[in-house]
């Protein structure tokens, strides 16, 4: 029973990663009604980061996220410029395929210089222990880091300017344009922090589990997943909804091998899909409505 | 009258190019064809839902693989003749692919484009996991198989015509539903689904239908490629690679139009052919193909057809 319960508890500190992996697809669908399909490169593209600031700098793991993700935030910018901004208010089928294309090149790229051996990142941080289990130290320092992110970020898009001014575009892009708003550097903005949001939720997972250049698809995978549950473009429900996701992995994991989480995964997201199309959060505005 | 176009009988005309190629017995030759076939049933499959209706299907390979994981198991577990099995697996996945589609299709662009990224992960891992159809080893066939064909010399020949017709009725099929009712209706959805539904298309149970029909003939050539191959493996049946090809091949032949497909797929066959052979870029085919898609995208949406199209419009008369 005990080990039911910390198996739950780890999947919920694990999950709120997911959810801040969420929360960087969420944005920047919110904002531009664009489905970011780099996000899985840049999620490995973090883990990367991190394992080479970690392994040839030497600097310590915690220190390594921060030049992660302001390099991730630049990145977005640039792959704004490259990939988005012409596809910005085209049917979703040409932005789907442009960023498509990017995730190719980069995925490519990674295929080519390191291959698909795993890569380890070693961080020691002592664990918290109840009788037989231990929760390990970098998963509660994850959620932790995850839970600061996340306020900062709600700080930002609530108390500054520049935040504002994303939730306007968010809401109405051209009247936005009309109160003086210059919606298209707000756009890349938008675009560079979803970015930066994937990247630095990639380098914590990195602290936490071994990685491929392949792993993005997975991590991708499940990002879609909260971001649906969460209800698409709405932040807030993506952090809930990946920590509801982590609750499901850990209550599955003592029953079933780790190999068929993925399907499980995706028959709630079909059924989520269909049933609940505005997210989880829907549900309490519904009934609020009526 | 559908015969009296030229493009009709174009079509026959590539068939019969295919079949005819490599007589003299160019096995070589003809191994280079059973790839371009296949490229070509899965972009021309896979344009009935891109070009026409403008759904980016990313799944696309899944039919492929169930397909021939469908047929394999029948032969090998259940003693059926290649016939029979590969038409088994092509009604399976396609029923599959309506049950699915009915769910998932009232929802709108990009919900049903994350849906089809799922899809595929989630069925390699449930294959993965499916001990009847064999987990991760997969299904193998015993090499006496190719008896009922008459040794596997002629074996090879026979399922090289078998994929040929696969490509030419996938290339009939989608000549026969653009010109039909159903198939304006779903070029309607492509335009604008809010004003195609407001005429009264039926837009959901035409997007099933044509996610379904589009699932048939992949999977009967997934049934064909495997029983060739004589084994079948997650990785191999379901590569993403291949729908990742199947997706580029469309746009730069030209999404929406019947011979841009084929016309991609044999440019991206000597594409990929060079850059195999090429020592710098052998380990960079996905970069390429990545950036000629998004070049593609960016600069010429309509592909190497709609470029022809714009040039000369008279050729829209003969090639569709």
């Amino acid at each position: 029973m005990i080990g039911l319960l910390a198996s739950i508890l780890d999947g919920v500190l694990v999950g709120a990663v997911y959810g801040l992996a969420a929360m960087g697809i969420t944005l920047i669908w919110g904002v531009m009604n664009v489905i970011n399909l780099t996000h899985g490169a840049m999620i490995v593209a973090g883990m990367f980061g991190l394992y080479f600031l970690v392994a040839a700098l030497g600097v310590p793991a915690y220190a390594a996220l921060a030049p992660v993700l302001v390099a991730g935030f630049l990145v977005g910018l640039a792959l704004y410029w490259i990939a988005v901004h012409r596809m910005v208010g085209q049917p979703p089928l040409m932005s789907l395929l442009s960023t498509f294309a990017v995730n190719l090149v980069l995925i490519g790229l990674g295929t080519a210089a390191w291959g698909t051996v795993l890569f380890n990142v070693q961080v020691s941080l002592p664990g918290f222990s109840i009788g037989r289990y231990t929760f390990p130290g970098t998963h509660m320092m994850a959620a932790a880091l995850t839970a600061a992110i996340a306020g900062v970020l709600y700080l930002f898009l609530y108390r500054t300017r520049a935040g504002k001014a994303v939730r306007a575009v968010a809401g109405n892009r051209d009247a936005a344009e009309l109160v003086g708003i210059p919606t298209t550097r707000i756009l890349a903005l938008a675009f560079g922090l979803g970015v930066a949001l994937a990247s630095v939720s990639g380098a914590l997972i990195a602290t936490m589990f071994p990685f491929t250049v392949l792993s993005g698809d997975a991590y991708q995978l499940k990002s879609f997943v909260v971001t649906v549950l969460g209800g698409l473009g709405n932040p807030t429900g993506a952090l809930v909804a990946g920590i509801a996701l982590g609750l499901v992995e850990g209550l599955a994991t003592p029953f079933m091998p780790v190999s068929w989480t993925l399907v499980i995964e995706f028959a709630l997201f079909v059924v989520v899909l269909i049933a609940l199309p505005g997210g989880l959060l829907s549900l309490r505005i519904r009934r609020r409505r009526t | 009258m559908i015969l009296r176009r030229p493009f009709f009988w174009i079509i026959g005309i590539a068939m019969l190019a295919f079949a005819a190629a490599p007589l003299g017995k160019n096995v070589e030759l003809r191994e280079s064809l059973v790839l371009a076939a296949v490229y070509i049933i899965l972009a021309s499959n896979l344009n009935m839902m891109l070009g026409y209706a403008g759904y980016v299907n990313f799944g696309s390979i899944v039919f492929f693989g169930l397909g021939g994981y469908f047929c394999l198991f029948l032969m090998s577990a259940r003693d059926w003749p290649l016939i029979p099995a590969i038409l088994a697996g092509g009604i399976a996945v396609s029923f599959l692919a309506f049950l699915f589609g009915i769910g998932i299709l009232r929802l709108r662009g990009v919900y049903f484009a994350l849906a089809t990224i799922g899809v595929n992960e989630a069925v390699m891992a449930f294959v993965n996991n499916f001990e009847p159809w064999g987990g991760a080893t997969g299904i193998y066939l015993s090499t006496g198989i190719f008896q009922q064909l008459g040794g596997p010399a002629s074996a090879l020949w026979i399922v090289y015509y078998l994929l040929v017709a696969t490509m030419g009725l996938s290339l009939y099929l989608s000549y026969f539903v653009k010109r039909s009712k159903f198939g304006l209706g779903l070029l309607a959805i492509g335009q604008n689904e809010d004003a195609a539904a407001v005429l009264g298309v039926p837009t959901p149970r035409y997007k099933a239908l044509i996610y379904s029909a589009s699932a048939f003939l992949p999977a009967v050539a997934g049934g064909l490629y495997f029983f060739k191959g004589a084994f079948i493996q997650p990785p191999d049946a379901f590569d993403l690679q291949l729908s990742t090809e199947a997706i580029v091949i469309t746009m730069l032949g030209g999404q929406g139009t019947i011979l841009g497909p084929a016309l991609g797929a044999f440019l991206y066959e000597e594409l990929r052919g060079w850059l195999l052979t090429s020592a710098t870029f052998s380990s960079f085919q996905l970069v390429i193909a990545g950036a000629l898609l998004l070049v593609i995208v960016l600069f010429a949406p309509g592909g190497l057809m709609g470029l022809l199209h714009r040039r000369w419009p008279n050729l829209k008369r003969f090639l569709e």
